[in-house]
């Protein structure tokens, strides 16, 4: 008996337990799946608790609901990869060994790598939504909110899901004016980048919705520290941004596993070859979801699209044949902009998101890069569909795991993109 | 893409005055484009990050972003704004000859 060992059943390793199960003989590999949580979280959902529009039962399931009967589920901590042995040890101690390896262990927020965002006013004046316990902590916060500076901020890129502090600031934008707090708060959106997003085309048209609704951008913000005595955050070149309440999204790093492991780059995401999802340097360990390095963005799609793509490689490896399936780093993401309505982005590693319609070409029913309410009930939709189908690792209906150009307006693309993606 | 001169040498340079093609790269150009970024003269310190960026960008193919320069290139951050002033990513890299750094997805 062979094993297929996943480590981490978030989305992507949820996803490819399921897809593996179907296409791999029982009799001749089994497949386990190691957590070190029995809850499975909707992150997407985490942008909306703080406004009551999601309470937690809305994105907290038990993990096993998800997993196959087929799949061994083991709950533990990983504590390290040993590649030359082919084995996995647990913090308990126990040795799991493997003949494939698939890294799934996503990212997680790093508050610690920012001089004193973990002072005093954690969580208590500086909040996060990319947590459940962080997003619920911020929901009761906001029930108090009565006017001030609430200042929005990104600690540091690459982060998952890039476009959600655009979205908290849009939906508190709108909770604000419908709470008759707006006139009494200023709202400020502070970013490292040095627009309002990291593709031109959506960031000028983001970049106007801000200016519309009167919402104060900082850019080029590296952050040096927290100060809690004063209520601001300083960045490197000492500018200071003074807040009542700061809303932000410390930097983004993957499992500390794999850096005990040697396995990561500077923020511990493995490198991995951005077509086959091939671990660098390791035949047979594979990575997908929030847990790689490729240049795409890191979301619950783009794991969705990854998968399909590793189960055929993975067939190969096992074949013995090439790796013949290559991911072109398709992302599809909506941004809730308030007062229900939304954005669409589809993109991939060479094209940046533009205009045109989804996910049939030239009828829709979603605009791409246009703010329609189609769009918000799509991103409302997202919820059945992840926890109904995604984790499942059914087909999407009319959605292919390759960026598809039919239906973009390819013109409006700017020559911009062809700069290089890099940290910043 | 446009036909430029860095002193007299004839370059191709993007719309933000980054050198399109590496091998018209020399440290006399770098020099010259450290003055345009206010940072000249270029010392020590300064040439081991662009020596950095260079090894970085030779083996990733991406100019490496602040983490990494100080993780794997030992240099801290607060050395990199003291050297490269407003933006030290983006004027290091324009004065090592690499692309614009674009900021990641
Ligand atoms: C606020 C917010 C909004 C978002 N909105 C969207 C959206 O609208 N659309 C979209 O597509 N995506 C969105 N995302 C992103 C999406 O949720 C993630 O990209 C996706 O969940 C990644 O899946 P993953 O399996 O790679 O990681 P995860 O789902 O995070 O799973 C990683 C798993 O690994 C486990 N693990 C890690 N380390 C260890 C260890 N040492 N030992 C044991 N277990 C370990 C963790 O417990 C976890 O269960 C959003 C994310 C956030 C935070």
């Amino acid at each position: 008996m062979k094993t297929v060992l996943i480590l981490g059943a978030g989305t992507a390793g949820t996803m490819m337990s399921n897809h593996l199960r179907r296409r791999l003989d029982d009799d001749e590999w089994a497949i386990r799946i190691v957590d070190e949580r029995e809850e499975h979280y909707y992150q997407p959902g985490f942008l909306f608790m703080p406004f009551g529009v999601y309470d937690e039962r809305d994105v907290v399931r038990p993990q096993r609901k998800f997993i196959g009967n087929g799949v061994g589920r083991i709950r533990g901590k990983i504590e390290q990869i040993d590649p030359a042995e082919n084995c996995v040890t647990l913090a308990s101690g126990e040795r799991l060994d493997y003949d494939i390896l698939i890294v799934a262990t996503g990212t997680d927020i790093a508050p610690d790598q920012t001089e004193g965002m973990l002072g005093a006013d954690w969580q208590n004046r500086a909040f996060d939504f990319y947590t459940f316990e962080g997003s619920r902590r911020l929901a009761a916060a906001l029930k108090d909110w009565k006017g001030g500076r609430l200042v929005v901020h990104i600690s540091e890129m690459p982060i998952k899901c890039p476009v959600a502090p655009l979205e908290f600031t849009f939906l508190a934008d709108a909770w604000l004016t419908r709470n008759g707090l707006r006139d009494k708060t200023e709202l400020i959106f502070v970013t490292p980048l040095s627009g309002a997003f990291t593709k031109p085309v959506a960031s000028k048209i983001l970049s106007h919705l801000l200016e519309e609704k009167n919402i104060k951008v900082v850019n080029d913000f590296a952050i040096g520290s927290v100060d809690s005595d004063s209520h601001k955050i300083v960045s490197w070149d000492n500018r200071e941004v003074a807040y009542d309440m700061l809303v932000t999204v410390p930097t983004n790093m993957g499992s500390a596993a794999i850096d005990r492991s040697g396995l990561g780059d500077e923020f511990n995401y493995v490198p991995t070859d951005k077509a086959t999802l091939q671990a660098k340097g390791h035949e047979n360990i594979f990575a997908l979801g929030d847990a790689t390095d490729v240049p795409t963005s890191k979301a619950g799609s783009v794991a969705h699209f990854e998968a399909e793509i590793l189960t055929e490689n993975i067939m190969d490896y096992i074949a013995g044949r090439e790796l013949s399936a290559g991911f072109d780093g398709h992302a599809n993401c909506f941004i809730e902009s308030g007062y229900g309505k939304g954005f669409l982005l589809d993109f991939n590693y060479e094209q940046e998101p533009v205009t045109g319609t989804f996910p049939i070409p030239g009828l829709g029913p979603m605009q791409l890069l246009r703010e329609t309410r189609m769009n918000h009930w799509g991103k409302m939709a997202f919820k059945w569909v992840y926890w109904n189908m995604l984790l499942q690792a059914r087909p999407i209906p009319l959605v292919k795991p390759e960026l598809s150009l039919a239906g973009k307006n390819l013109q409006a693309a700017s020559r911009e993109t062809a700069t290089q993606p890099i940290h910043n | 893409m446009s036909e430029n001169s860095i002193i007299g040498i004839a370059v191709d340079l993007d719309e933000s005055g980054y050198l399109t093609n590496h091998d018209q790269w020399t440290p006399v150009i770098a020099e010259a484009l450290a003055g345009e970024e206010g940072v000249a003269p270029l010392t020590d310190e300064h040439w081991k990050v662009l020596k950095f960026i260079a090894e970085d960008y030779k083996e990733r193919e991406t100019v490496p972003g602040m983490r990494r320069m100080n993780k794997v290139g030992g240099i801290p951050t607060k050395d990199l704004y003291r050297l490269f002033p407003d933006g030290p990513i983006k004027k290091a890299a324009r004065i090592a000859g690499y692309p614009k750094p674009a900021s990641c997805v």
